[in-house]
């Protein structure tokens, strides 16, 4: 022990980042070299416990034991407790020690597949991937045919994480389907919806599963080009991935003869440029051709003519991330977890007004209560929950009284509602939701793409009406308009943004009427 | 008219038209090099001047309107020198449920300016942002490329104070 050097780990992910895990990292630095100890800083990912970043731990011959919330301020004090020296007493009674990471309960009992390795490894080290677990996806896929390759996918149940929830196996067999000198895979990493940041996440602290699983998908439809979509909003992100692509390069994983084999896959990140609606998958394929970020009409399908005209698979980030480890273990492993239609585990994020916000994987049909009290602690502010947004700026808002619902899609698309990419917003009873429905306008009119008139025009004028309805004039008349123009919107709409404003607007009136000033929702 | 956005380019910033003929040469053959040019463009002048459309449309075969359609349909392109910081706060829904209207309009009031505008000593361009994946740890601003969160009116005026007093990240 003495004359060892001790290994500390402090996250790099840029929510750790946000409240200062840099400036943890040089003081503990700083103050180990004043004391003459010897510590190797491993910049590790987050487990995703936000609430505890900086989460500090110390390795361990029994495993991690963890510290938090660290602030630079508790650095020198931490040091005076002798906290490397994890069995002395004086670290044990110290104030922020939490004790073996593994044995937190709120870690311990989820199911992490997707996230197996996040928060464990140092994001950019090859070397790290490998000696847990990576690349063993590839390597089985390998030994299969292609159309195994995506049975494989397709059995296991995997449905598209971005939101529609479209079997990834189906969309990949239609692409393999087509014969073209030409197929591309597109990561949709614009991860735009407000309350997710699983997609973020994957990049920044495991940027390899990330580019074998598009790897793997490369050679299961013959595509040898890829492209990482991603937002601008994400500088970390996009670090850590240009570093990861140029070691996979170096060591052979991706290129034009991957691992020496007949295999080519190239792979670029493509930044984004701040527009919401670029998450559509047509929109984003306009966008990465250069072009403003108008939907298209479908059909064609992406799968048929997508990229530059081309059969392109596009999926998102958890998507392609979920891939290498339904090919190491097996489709029936993966499918084993979930419930009814929706299979395996989904990467759920707890923000908003939340006590203990943070990165829950679990396999669908948990419920909404258990996550947002045994998980979240209820709200941060102490009051109580008064509703809450699943599935980013076109979901629902949810009541108290449907905290029951189990995250399953067929479940949530029985109440009106939706899980999209697994984002879970919670409000407390300050908020006003006549408030939230004037913004689920005017975020469409302000991210519209101007190409059909029930989103462009009938947003702005949403807006409009909702100030009405805020202001109290003609209150009953301003309501009956606000549910014509939504109908209008749900029908009349090429794309999602528009043809799901409606749903955060009306799920606002209909449960939670006395916000709009009437006495119940049957106006 | 071609010869006065010429001199306009010029004036820009030393050596500027050779770096957009460098930036040029090095994006025009990727296929849909637009995007990836304009960033590379902001990344160097932390805006887009107009000067430069007419070069970038006769490289990639557009038309000038093209170009500026582009320019206008993405939020994060700027037409316009910016500040020498650049304040971006999250207005998305999940910042909203902790107070992120309050910090909207604290730093206003401290910069005297509305969202798309610069303080009157160039020190600060605030701009609204949508969700910056830290909603774990809502209210998050971002403050050039370093995110901050859980941040409290206290916090953000010192990160105001700060960036009146220093220069512009490199
Ligand atoms: C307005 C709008 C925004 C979207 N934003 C995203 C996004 O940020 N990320 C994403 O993966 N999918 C997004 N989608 C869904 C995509 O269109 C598409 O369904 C998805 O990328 C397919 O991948 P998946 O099957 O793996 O989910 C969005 C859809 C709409 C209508
Ligand atoms: S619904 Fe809105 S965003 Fe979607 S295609 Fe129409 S105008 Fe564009
Ligand atoms: S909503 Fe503000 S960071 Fe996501």
């Amino acid at each position: 022990m003495l004359n060892m050097s001790t290994i500390v780990y402090v996250p790099r992910d840029s929510s750790a980042l946000s409240v200062g895990a840099e400036k943890v990292a040089s003081a503990i630095s700083q103050e180990a070299a004043k004391r003459g100890m010897a510590v190797t800083i491993v910049r590790n990912g987050s487990r995703g416990l936000y609430w505890l970043e900086t989460m500090v731990e110390v390795a361990t011959d029994k495993g991690r034991v963890a510290y938090g919330p660290v602030k630079a301020a508790d650095v020198s004090g931490l040091f005076e407790a002798n906290f490397l020296n994890t069995e002395a007493a004086s670290a044990k009674a110290h104030p922020l020690n939490l004790g073996l990471t593994e044995e937190l309960a709120w870690l311990k009992q989820q199911q992490r597949l997707t996230f197996a390795r996040v928060g464990i490894t140092d994001p950019v080290s090859l070397e790290d991937y490998l000696a847990h677990d990576g690349y063993q996806g590839l390597k089985n896929a390998l030994a299969l045919s292609a159309a195994d390759i995506v049975k494989t996918v397709t059995d296991s149940g995997l449905r598209g994480r971005g939101g529609a929830a479209f079997p990834t196996g189906i969309k990949w067999n239609t692409v393999l389907g087509c014969a073209a000198d030409q197929k591309y895979i597109v990561c949709n990493a614009d991860e735009g919806d407000s309350g997710t940041y699983s997609d973020r996440m994957i990049m920044e602290n495991d940027p390899y599963v990330l580019i074998e699983g598009m790897t793997i998908a490369g050679i299961a439809v013959g595509a040898t080009q890829g492209y990482i979509y991603l937002r601008s909003e994400y500088p970390h992100a996009l670090a850590v991935l240009n570093e990861a692509i140029a070691k996979a390069e170096q060591a052979g994983y991706l290129g034009d003869k991957i691992l020496g084999l007949p295999y080519g896959f190239n792979l670029e990140v493509r930044r984004a440029a701040g527009a919401y609606v670029c998450g559509e998958e047509t929109s984003l394929l306009e966008s990465l051709e250069g072009k403003r970020g108008l939907v298209r009409f479908k059909p064609p399908l992406p799968a048929i003519e997508g990229l530059f005209g081309k059969p392109t698979v596009v999926n998102n980030v958890i998507s392609l991330a979920t891939v290498p480890i339904i090919l190491h273990k097996g489709a029936q492993y993966y499918a084993d977890y979930g419930m009814g239609r929706s299979r395996g585990t989904l990467p759920i994020q707890l923000a908003g007004n939340i006590k203990q916000g943070g990165l829950v994987e679990l396999a669908f049909g948990i419920t909404l209560r258990e996550l947002l009290y045994d998980y979240g602690g209820g709200s941060a502010s102490g009051r109580p929950i008064k509703a809450v947004q699943v599935g980013g700026p076109l979901g629902a808002f949810l009541p108290e009284s449907q905290f029951d619902t189990p995250l399953d899609y067929e479940a949530f698309s029985a109440i009106w509602a939706v899980l999209g990419h697994g984002g879970i917003v919670a409000f407390d009873d300050t908020v006003d939701m006549a408030k939230m429905a004037r913004y689920a306008f005017e975020f469409c009119a302000i991210e519209s793409c101007g190409k059909c008139t029930p989103c462009r025009i009938g947003s702005t004028r949403g807006v409009e009406v909702m100030d009405k309805i805020i202001a109290g004039t003609d209150r009953v008349k301003n309501i009956k308009l606000v549910r014509d123009l939504s109908d209008t919107m749900l029908n009349g709409s090429l794309c999602a943004l528009g043809g799901m404003t409606p749903y955060p607007v009306l799920s606002a009136i209909n449960h939670f009427p006395e916000d709009f000033n009437i006495n119940d929702a049957t106006v | 008219m071609q010869d006065t956005l010429i001199d306009q380019a010029l004036s820009v910033q030393a050596g500027w038209t050779e770096k957009l003929d460098q930036l040029i040469a090095q994006y025009k053959s990727i296929p849909g090099a637009l995007l990836p040019l304009l960033h590379a463009i902001q990344d160097e002048l932390t805006y887009i001047p107009e000067s430069a459309y007419p070069k970038i449309a006769q490289a990639l075969s557009l038309s000038v309107a093209e170009v500026h359609g582009v320019v206008s349909f993405y939020h994060h392109f700027k037409t316009h020198k910016p500040g020498r910081h650049v304040l971006q706060i999250c207005r998305a829904e999940s910042c909203q449920a902790m107070g992120s209207e309050a910090l909207e309009a604290h730093a206003k009031q401290c910069l005297s300016i509305d969202y798309h505008e610069t303080s009157q000593d160039q020190a600060v361009t605030l701009e609204p942002v949508y969700c910056l994946g830290n909603c774990a740890l809502s209210p998050a601003v971002m403050m050039d490329e370093e995110i901050f969160g859980r941040v409290s009116k206290a916090d953000l005026e010192a990160l105001i104070q700060d960036a009146i007093k220093t220069e512009a990240h490199a």
